[in-house]
């Protein structure tokens, strides 16, 4: 029994000096285990008198649970600091780049279409589509625009044939559409359309959105409220200043140019609005009643208007896209800046 | 349509500054394109005369002049324009005057001669771009001591309006005054106009065999007019501020009137007209020589003016060069005609003119203005090169003059249209000021259309003008009424947008390439294509329709590869054109291009180029957002591909497409240094997709066998995986590859294939003699159709 404290502090040495959980288990077992030497001691209580059992007993149990507490603090900062050495070993530069395929982008120009479709298919129009290459009577002829009329001069149009043509607007769609639906009508045509021009603001190839509005007691206001209303939710701002300035197309009576507060100057006059302080950027105007007739739409119970733009003047304004060919040469530089 | 605003001031003069007054112009619908000083800036000249000149003692060129510039003492000056004479009112710029181009005046020793100013030539004022030849020269009564620019009248503005096709009664003061009238309320009042008396009867006869294409014809005989008389310096400035440059008397009176009324005149010399003028179709092939001295062939559809030799001039576009005025001519026959909008819309077009006459004639000119025209021109004419008059003859067709037109115009139809109701006596009154003949009815009022106004034919029409002048903006702004009805959703469609989105995922870049194409390029990839080609093109590089995408791809690849983009992955969606323009296909479809490596250069993983696979994949990405069974792909050959690394698309068992790698002898035609991979695929078939049907999930346990077969190194893989799958029963529920190897272990022409194959029943657990008995029939049918061996 005398050599108990002797035991406690070599047992004690043993385990702060142990450096591996497999090392202390080792004394665990040497000490407390079944034949361990703590547990051999209180086996050999029973050859002690009876009346020191109890105190000697008391001494042993308690030293067993010193050693035993030893051991689990010992095992728990082994594991911590194993667990630390683990995580130390793990670490990771987070500032590196992610791995794997980086996504692309549209095209500007779809962005814009598909925000021009989204304003207005949100309050009730469709979105409809037709071929690029068209036939006169679609293109010129259902719109009121006859042969040798001077407004044929206003299009130069690419031709394959005497009749057939690549169309100058999206405006058949229209007319197609008026054909087969009964009104009401509400559709937005977006696509390609071709003109026989090219210098700095003009591409032989542009895209156009055109809407339609065919209903009963339709009227100038109502055409005016539309447009005013898609102009101030595409670039945002309720503020912008919209004028409608009479003008001509032969599809619609009255017609009317909209003109928008320069978006680059707010107005006050700079290069991009040739310092008028104002932007064209759509016509529009009330169905003209001879494109009614060609469509089969009783013109005395109906009214409609019709409003035309282009995508590429419009993405120029809201992305601040300065020349208009960048859109068609596809330089990886330009077309990433809108993803 | 260029004019000076003073000119315009002279018949109708609202109180605006020159902004206000273009300002409302455009808003009024003729929009104002450019307002310019007709001048450049610059100060101190004056009007002075030569009083005394004579010849520099040190050089031969220049003249030592006396000048007297209304400040009491004479001036000496040194000038070495050739024109400058005793007695000649000039432009005189003092000591201390600035001209255009901050140039400014000192006092000069000229070969040792003080010279103490200039004469000034009309181009060192900046009247004229081009270098003038002389001084200019005032004329005789011009006050000596006046301001030169208050002289000139030179702070004035010439304005440019862009007038819509519709508009062609804008095409003069005239037009405009009356529009500028009718936007202030004001009165128009234009140079007074009588009839010229005739001092001689003689005329030349007119005959007109088209009166429908020519209703009115008005000819004079003037004589003995004097082409060398100078035209006055205020006619040449109004004409210069219209943007018309002065040419002789009689061509400048006819531009004049033209610019003042609207009316486009012609001059022939007397002494080329043979017999009688004759307004005619021209025969096929006769040949005229222009006013620009360009030679046509006539077509048969042509108007022309001629005599009893042959054509003189195509009608209402350009006069001919022989028939013309000229220095010599003596006596002019002056044509004022109306020939309807359709008899000279484009004909100009046809031989390639574009005149201030067909311009007008094709928009339409005021039929009853020709008398009126005439009238004028003659006076000034007279004024001007003096010659005695004759009768002014016409030739009119009445059934073939426009009839009078009548239009309706209903307060509730207008009310309807704008939104708003407007007091009656401004509609009236709007209508009358553009000289309407309005007549109040119960529902409205009955328009008579002005023989100016081409453009009213219709209730609409007239609604317009009240609007245009009322003013847009001040009419009510108003949202349309719509009834909330559903439309029906395809739910198994899918849309577009979804499948350039998934693109973009998988990092591509959207491209838009023009929907023509270059011949050759398009040939090179195409070689058996058919497709429109345009009949006139921009430019041969963009004049064949594409009958695929890839045109457009490969061309946006150089473009980025000439630009150190070495990684490009585009894709476009967008309509191709195959076929003869009658049984012709628009389809639309999406086309993508891959080139260089897989990932980005980065710090980790992958260097390797895009392969085959990779594309494959992407493209199978878009099947899985539709219908992923509906597609396969099988071997096969296109122009443009690798024969070995090229496959048609199948949708439902229809080509729907191709996908592949740029043949290498493309590839080097085209001048690519690198591989480049593409696939083109329709649209409409991607765009189908399907409504997702639930099958219930299975409570029993999976079965999982792996085989590997030996197959022959070609058998493509799929026909080994359909002869599976059709002989693995009705509860196979997955099938996939997961290892094809060639190499050592197997033998040479051979391939091994592994494939992991899963079973389950929905409703009870299979056991292994079922899966015993599939697996020996997929080995024996494999072996029997395949030539496959299980490999142990």
């Amino acid at each position: 029994m005398d050599h108990l404290p002797t035991l406690v502090a070599e047992a004690r040495d043993a385990i702060h000096a142990a450096d591996s959980l497999a090392a202390l288990d080792e004394l665990r077992v040497r000490y407390l285990g079944k034949k361990g030497e703590i547990t051999a001691l209180l086996k050999g209580l029973g050859k002690l008198p009876a009346e020191e059992r109890p105190a000697a007993g008391e001494r042993i149990n308690q030293a067993k649970q010193a050693l035993s507490q030893e051991l689990d603090e010992r095992r728990q900062a082994l594991e911590k600091a194993a667990l630390e050495a683990r995580l130390a070993a793990e670490r990771l530069d987070v500032t590196l780049p992610g791995r794997g395929q980086p996504s692309g982008g549209l095209h500007p120009v779809t962005l814009t279409l598909e925000r021009i479709e989204a304003l207005f298919t949100r309050i009730g129009y469709d979105v409809a589509v037709g071929p690029e290459i068209e036939d006169d009577y679609h293109n010129f002829e259902a719109l009121n625009i006859p042969a040798h009329h001077p407004a044929r001069g206003m299009a130069d149009t690419f031709y394959f044939d005497a009749t057939r043509l690549l169309r100058t607007h999206t405006s058949p769609v229209q007319v197609r559409t008026m054909k087969e639906a009964e009104p009401p009508i509400r559709i937005v045509c977006p696509g390609r359309v071709y003109r026989s021009d090219s210098d700095l603001t003009h591409t032989p190839m542009f895209h156009q959105v055109e809407g339609l509005l065919v209903d009963e007691d339709v009227s100038f206001a109502d055409l005016k409220g539309t447009i005013q209303d898609f102009l101030h939710a595409f670039f945002e701002r309720d503020d912008l200043s919209v004028r409608f300035r009479p003008s001509y197309f032969p599809f619609t009576e009255p017609s009317a140019e909209v003109d928008i507060e320069c978006v680059m100057c707010a107005g006050e006059g700079c290069r991009v609005c040739s310092h008028s302080g104002w932007l064209e950027v759509m016509g529009c105007g009330m169905v003209h009643p001879e494109v009614f007739r060609h469509s089969g739409i009783d013109t005395e119970r109906y009214t409609g208007f019709a409003f035309g733009m282009g995508a590429e003047r419009l993405a120029m304004l809201r992305y601040g896209v300065n020349d208009l060919r960048l859109f068609f040469d596809n330089d990886l530089r330009f077309l990433r800046q809108f993803a | 349509m260029k004019f000076s605003e003073q000119w315009l001031r002279d018949w109708v003069s609202p109180a605006l500054s020159t902004q206000a007054l273009a300002d409302q112009i455009t808003m009024a619908g003729l929009e104002v394109d450019a307002v310019d000083p007709v001048a450049a800036s610059f100060s101190g000249v004056v009007v002075a005369q030569v009083v005394a000149k004579a010849p520099h003692p040190d050089a031969d060129k220049l003249n030592v002049c006396q000048v007297d510039d209304g400040s009491g003492e004479r001036v000496q000056v040194v000038c070495g324009a050739p024109n400058v004479a005793e007695g000649q009112r000039v432009a005189f710029a003092r000591v201390g005057a600035v001209l255009p181009g901050d140039f400014k005046i000192k006092k000069a020793k000229l070969r040792g001669v003080e010279s103490r100013g200039m004469i000034c030539s009309a181009s060192e004022l900046g009247l004229e771009e081009e270098t003038s030849e002389g001084i200019l020269e005032l004329p005789t009564d011009a006050p000596v001591g006046e301001g030169f620019r208050d002289f000139m009248g030179l702070d004035d503005h010439t304005i440019e309006v862009d007038l819509t096709p519709n508009r062609g009664d804008c095409l003069s003061l005239k037009g405009l005054a009356r529009e500028v009238g009718v936007l202030n309320r004001l009165a128009v009042e234009g140079p007074a106009l009588t009839a010229v008396a005739p001092v001689h009867d003689e005329s030349f006869p007119v005959r007109v065999e088209d009166g429908e294409r020519c209703p009115r014809y008005l000819g004079r005989l003037i004589k003995g007019v004097d082409v060398t008389a100078e035209t006055p310096l205020w006619m040449v400035e109004r004409l210069r501020r219209s943007g018309i440059r002065a040419i002789d008397p009689v061509v400048d009176v006819t531009n004049y009137v033209m610019l003042e009324l609207g009316q486009p005149l012609h001059a022939f010399d007397r002494a080329n007209l043979h017999g009688s003028v004759i307004v005619r179709l021209a025969r096929e092939g006769e040949r005229l020589v222009l006013l620009d001295g360009q030679e046509i062939t006539l077509e048969a559809e042509t108007l022309v003016i001629a005599d009893e030799r042959g054509p003189l001039a195509i009608a209402g576009v350009m006069g001919g060069e022989h028939s013309g005025v000229n220095a010599e001519t003596r006596d002019i026959f002056l044509e004022s005609a109306f020939f309807s909008p359709l008899a000279v819309a484009g004909q100009g077009r046809r031989y390639g003119l574009h005149t201030d006459a067909s311009h007008r004639f094709e928009r339409g000119v005021d039929p009853a203005l020709a008398r009126e025209a005439a009238e004028r021109a003659t006076a000034l004419l007279l004024q001007i090169t003096g010659g005695e008059p004759g009768p002014l003859t016409e030739v009119a067709s009445d059934a073939h003059l426009p009839g009078a037109r009548q239009a309706i115009l209903r307060a509730a139809r207008l009310e309807q249209a704008l939104g708003k109701a407007l007091p009656d006596d401004e509609v009236a009154e709007i209508l009358e000021r553009l000289g309407l003949g309005v007549t109040a009815t119960g529902e409205g009022w009955t328009v008579q259309v002005p023989t100016w106004r081409f453009d009213i034919a219709i209730e609409e029409d007239l609604i317009e003008e009240v609007a245009r002048i009322h003013g847009y903006n001040r009419l009510p702004v108003r949202r349309p009424q719509l009834r909330l009805a559903l439309r029906p959703a395809d739910e198994a469609h899918t849309p577009l947008g979804l499948l350039r989105r998934q693109m973009v995922a998988r990092g591509y870049q959207e491209a838009v390439t023009y929907s023509f194409v270059a011949p050759e390029l398009q040939q090179a990839l195409h070689p058996e294509a058919v497709s429109p080609a345009l009949a006139n093109p921009i430019s041969s590089d963009l004049s064949v329709m594409r009958a695929s995408l890839f045109p457009g791809l490969v061309r946006a690849l150089t473009h980025n590869l000439n630009r150190q983009q070495s990684r490009v992955r585009l894709f476009e969606t967008g309509l191709v054109f195959r076929g003869e323009l009658d049984h012709l296909h628009q389809l639309p479809m999406l086309g993508a291009l891959v080139c260089g490596p897989r990932e980005p250069e980065g710090w980790s993983g992958d260097k390797a180029a895009v392969d085959f696979f990779d594309l494959k994949g992407d493209l199978e990405s878009l099947f899985a957002l539709g219908e992923p069974e509906a597609w396969r792909f099988e071997p096969g050959e296109h122009p443009a591909l690798h024969p070995g690394q090229c496959a048609r698309i199948l949708h439902r068992g229809e080509e729907a497409g191709w996908i592949g790698t740029l043949h290498p002898a493309v590839r080097a035609k085209l001048g690519l240094k690198v591989d480049a991979l593409l696939f083109e695929v329709r649209l409409d078939a991607l765009t189908q997709g399907r409504v997702p049907a639930f099958t219930p999930l299975s409570r029993h346990p999976e079965v999982r066998r792996d085989l590997a077969f030996l197959v022959d190194a070609e058998l493509p893989v799929q026909s080994l995986l359909d002869t599976i799958r059709g002989q693995a029963g009705e509860w196979l529920v997955d099938s996939h590859l997961f290892d094809v190897y060639q190499g050592k272990g197997v033998p040479e022409g051979r391939k091994s294939v592994a494939l992991g194959l899963t079973w389950q029943h929905p409703s009870r657990t299979l056991n292994d003699e079922e899966i015993n008995q599939l697996v020996d029939a997929i080995v024996a049918e494999s072996h029997q159709h395949l030539g496959a061996e299980l490999r142990s």
